[in-house]
């Protein structure tokens, strides 16, 4: 009778086999300990990064979903688009994404606003359709007296097309909801930037950002909501956003993620 | 009437000025694109390539790109330009100079002696007649030393950056990603984190773990903390353990400017890191990241292509002897080299010129998730550049970089690299990896037994 194959682990070879790196592997997210086959990644390894990069690239050229953001909303809602023409335009020519398309223009009446809503697709639509209306309806409780604008969804957009929106609606501060960049261990993560007296031509500097808003261990959509409430409250008490904001603001911040200018 | 013109089976193509000639040029890519000077046909760019070849060398002298008064950058180039070194070449056109560099005559020792007396813009100029292979070709001729703990740059030998970032600085998974890489032989380089958080005292207590955790296995590297140079400065103030010092720079004063740094800051903190003496077997004590689309996303480009502009960091870099200096090639997006084949010619051209001008180049090979590029072109890139002797490339656990969202090299491909290629870590590196039991009987690193792992990560964890 030959003897029995023996199953034991005998390698960190075997990630999941007596795993040294187990304890370790708390403090990080890191593709640590992944083990070899010879000078190579294991299988196993290599299948997850491509599924995480795929998931990853979907999410950049996945289309916004315009419909049903537009059902999950109470109207009215306005749709616009910028000057980017298609995604692979879009990716080559970040100037165009900021424009407005003058198509859109007549869409946008002026009123008396203290602030619009944008919800853009940026470089992951599919953070906006996980995060987007969770965050906005959040940040909507909290300023039941704010004098909003019709929302608008901007698609093929990036930030400083919320200038040109702004601008048309009169608005006094414009605060647009946007894809960020996916990496692989997140690909739904939104980021949120606040401009005070949003017009072309605004310098980055002279906003505010919230990022990494999303589920998985990022900013969860409702203390996204309680950082923008308050910088809603203090840009319009201010009147600015950007560094003088921040500046101004040190010391009276809630308790939360760091602020970047 | 235009000042260089040419004429390509009957049709006549017309430039303006030589940066015109230069821009359209250049290998097509979506940042030339963007800032409107790329050629607008490929016979256009073939005829740029026509006249440029013509341009005698001399005329990247007299005629600065950006203007010698308005632009530090510019002067330094032209003063510290060495004309003795320049003799040989002297006489040529790009052209000219493409050929020589590729004779027989231009070996190591020629090329090294003529370092001094290209300008970047020459060198800009020469790589945009060169194919891919002849760009490796000269790279490979090229030797560049250079010396803090262990010895960088020699022959049949490839370092490593151990990139250990953490998207919170959380100090165990800092060190957890480090241990991980020295079992793969990473690290030779330099083992450098990027802060997600660039402030003074969490930059301390960063490099004090990584001061630490090298002295307790005696390793003979540096580390650094990449944080932006003034804070280094503050940082030795405060007596903190600063191997290297580490800056982004571009090509122009303004766009080194929109890093908020000047040559007066860079030679301020190179002295305060001399005066440290905390390297044993060599001086070097700057490390710098460069990157083509740097200075057009600054908005201080001056119309220059983002290669030649690139080319003039390199320049910069070359005046603080630095130990380490890398492109980040694929890092800076799309908008600027839109897909693998851009991001391949662009890293070749980055080590090519680099090694040319004498900078010791490295590259980090990688690319961003909206970037028409994936693993399998950094695989091409980092064969390419390993045939082409680059003097190091960064590694990160896993090729995914969890702090700056990017994929880079991971550990494992370092050990593809030296299989394949057979090159070798710093000297004194791979002696202290025989030291610690690390290498088999063939020099290779050895898979490691889980005792060995937990002792390791066990002395960590004390």
């Amino acid at each position: 009778m030959p003897p029995e194959p023996d199953l034991t682990p005998q390698t960190v070879n075997d990630p999941r086999a007596n795993d040294p790196w187990a304890k370790l592997r708390a403090t990080t997210n890191a593709r640590i300990g992944l083990g070899r086959i010879g000078d190579a990644m294991p299988m196993h390894d290599v299948l997850a990064f491509q599924l995480a990069h795929a998931k990853a690239r979907d999410a950049v050229h996945a289309s916004l979903d315009v419909e049903a953001l537009r059902a999950a909303l109470d109207p009215p809602v306005i749709t616009v688009h910028s000057e980017a023409a298609s995604r692979e335009q879009y990716l080559r020519r970040p100037d165009l994404g900021r424009r407005l398309h003058p198509d859109c223009r007549p869409l946008l009446t002026p009123g008396d606003y203290d602030a619009v809503f944008v919800i853009a697709d940026g470089l992951s639509a599919t953070a906006v359709a996980a995060n987007a209306i969770p965050t906005l309806n959040a940040v909507r409780r909290r300023l039941p007296h704010l004098r909003i604008a019709p929302i608008v969804i901007a698609t093929q957009a990036r930030v400083a097309i919320g200038d040109d929106i702004g601008e048309a609606l009169n608005a006094r501060l414009c605060a647009i909801l946007i894809g960020e960049r996916p990496g692989l261990s997140v690909a739904e993560s939104l980021g949120i930037y606040l401009t005070y007296a949003p017009k072309r031509g605004c310098r980055d500097s002279a906003r505010n950002c919230i990022s990494n808003i999303h589920t998985k261990g990022g900013l969860s959509p409702d203390a996204a909501a309680d950082t923008l409430a308050w910088l809603i409250r203090e840009a319009l008490h201010r009147q600015v956003t950007g560094v003088g904001l921040k500046e101004e603001a040190q010391g009276a911040l809630p308790p939360g993620p760091p602020l970047r200018a | 009437m235009p000042r260089y013109s040419a004429i390509l089976s009957g049709e006549t193509f017309r430039f303006e000025t030589l940066k015109q000639v230069l821009a359209c040029a250049s290998p097509r890519r979506s940042g030339d694109e963007l800032a409107g000077l790329a050629a607008t046909s490929d016979a256009q760019r073939v005829a740029a390539r026509t006249i440029l070849a013509d341009v005698p060398l001399k005329t990247f002298l007299s005629e600065a790109l950006i203007p010698y008064e308005s632009d530090d950058v510019t002067r330094l180039i032209i003063d510290t330009h060495d004309e003795a070194a320049f003799a040989p070449v002297a006489h040529l056109t790009v052209g000219g100079l493409r050929d020589w560099l590729l004779s027989y005559e231009a070996d190591t020792q020629a090329l090294q002696a003529l370092a001094p007396g290209l300008t970047p813009e020459m060198v800009a100029g020469v790589s945009k007649l060169m194919r891919n292979q002849d760009l490796i070709a000269v790279a490979r001729k090229c030797s560049v030393i250079t010396r803090f703990r262990n010895t960088i740059g020699l022959p049949g030998h490839l370092s490593t950056r151990l990139q250990p970032n953490h998207p919170t600085d959380d100090l165990r998974g800092i060190a957890a990603a480090t241990l991980d890489g020295l079992l793969y032989g990473t690290g030779d380089a330099v083992i450098g984190v990027n802060p997600a958080t660039d402030n003074v005292p969490n930059c301390l207590a960063l490099l004090d773990m990584l001061d630490t955790l090298r002295q307790r296995y005696d390793i003979p590297t540096q580390t650094c903390v990449l944080t932006h140079v003034t804070n280094a400065i503050e940082i030795m103030n405060r007596r903190g353990a600063v191997d290297l010092v580490f800056q982004s720079i571009a090509g122009s004063e303004a766009a080194n400017a929109g890093f908020g740094v000047s040559l007066a800051i860079l030679a301020e903190a190179q002295d305060a890191a001399l005066s440290l003496a905390r390297g044993t077997v060599g001086d070097n004590v700057m490390y710098f990241e460069t990157g083509q689309g740097a200075a057009l996303s600054a908005d201080a480009h001056f119309g220059i292509d983002q290669q030649t502009i690139e080319a003039r960091a390199y320049a910069v870099a070359r005046h603080f002897r630095p130990l380490l200096v890398n492109t980040v090639v694929g890092f800076i997006g799309p908008e600027y080299l839109y897909d693998g084949k851009q991001i391949i010619r662009a890293g070749l051209e980055d080590h090519f010129c680099g090694k040319l001008l004498g900078v010791p180049m490295g590259c980090d090979v990688c690319y961003t998730n909206h970037a028409e590029a994936d693993q399998d072109d950094m695989d091409t890139l980092m064969t390419l550049l390993a045939t082409a002797g680059v003097t190091f490339v960064i590694t990160v656990p896993g090729a995914d970089d969890i702090m700056l969202n990017y994929q880079s090299l991971s550990y494992h491909d370092l050990l593809y690299l030296r299989s394949t290629f057979g090159v070798r870590a710093a000297p004194e590196f791979e002696a202290w990896l025989e030291t610690m039991g690390m290498l088999d009987d063939r020099g290779r690193v050895r898979l490691p037994e889980r005792q060995f792992v937990q002792r390791l990560i066990g002395a960590d964890a004390a």
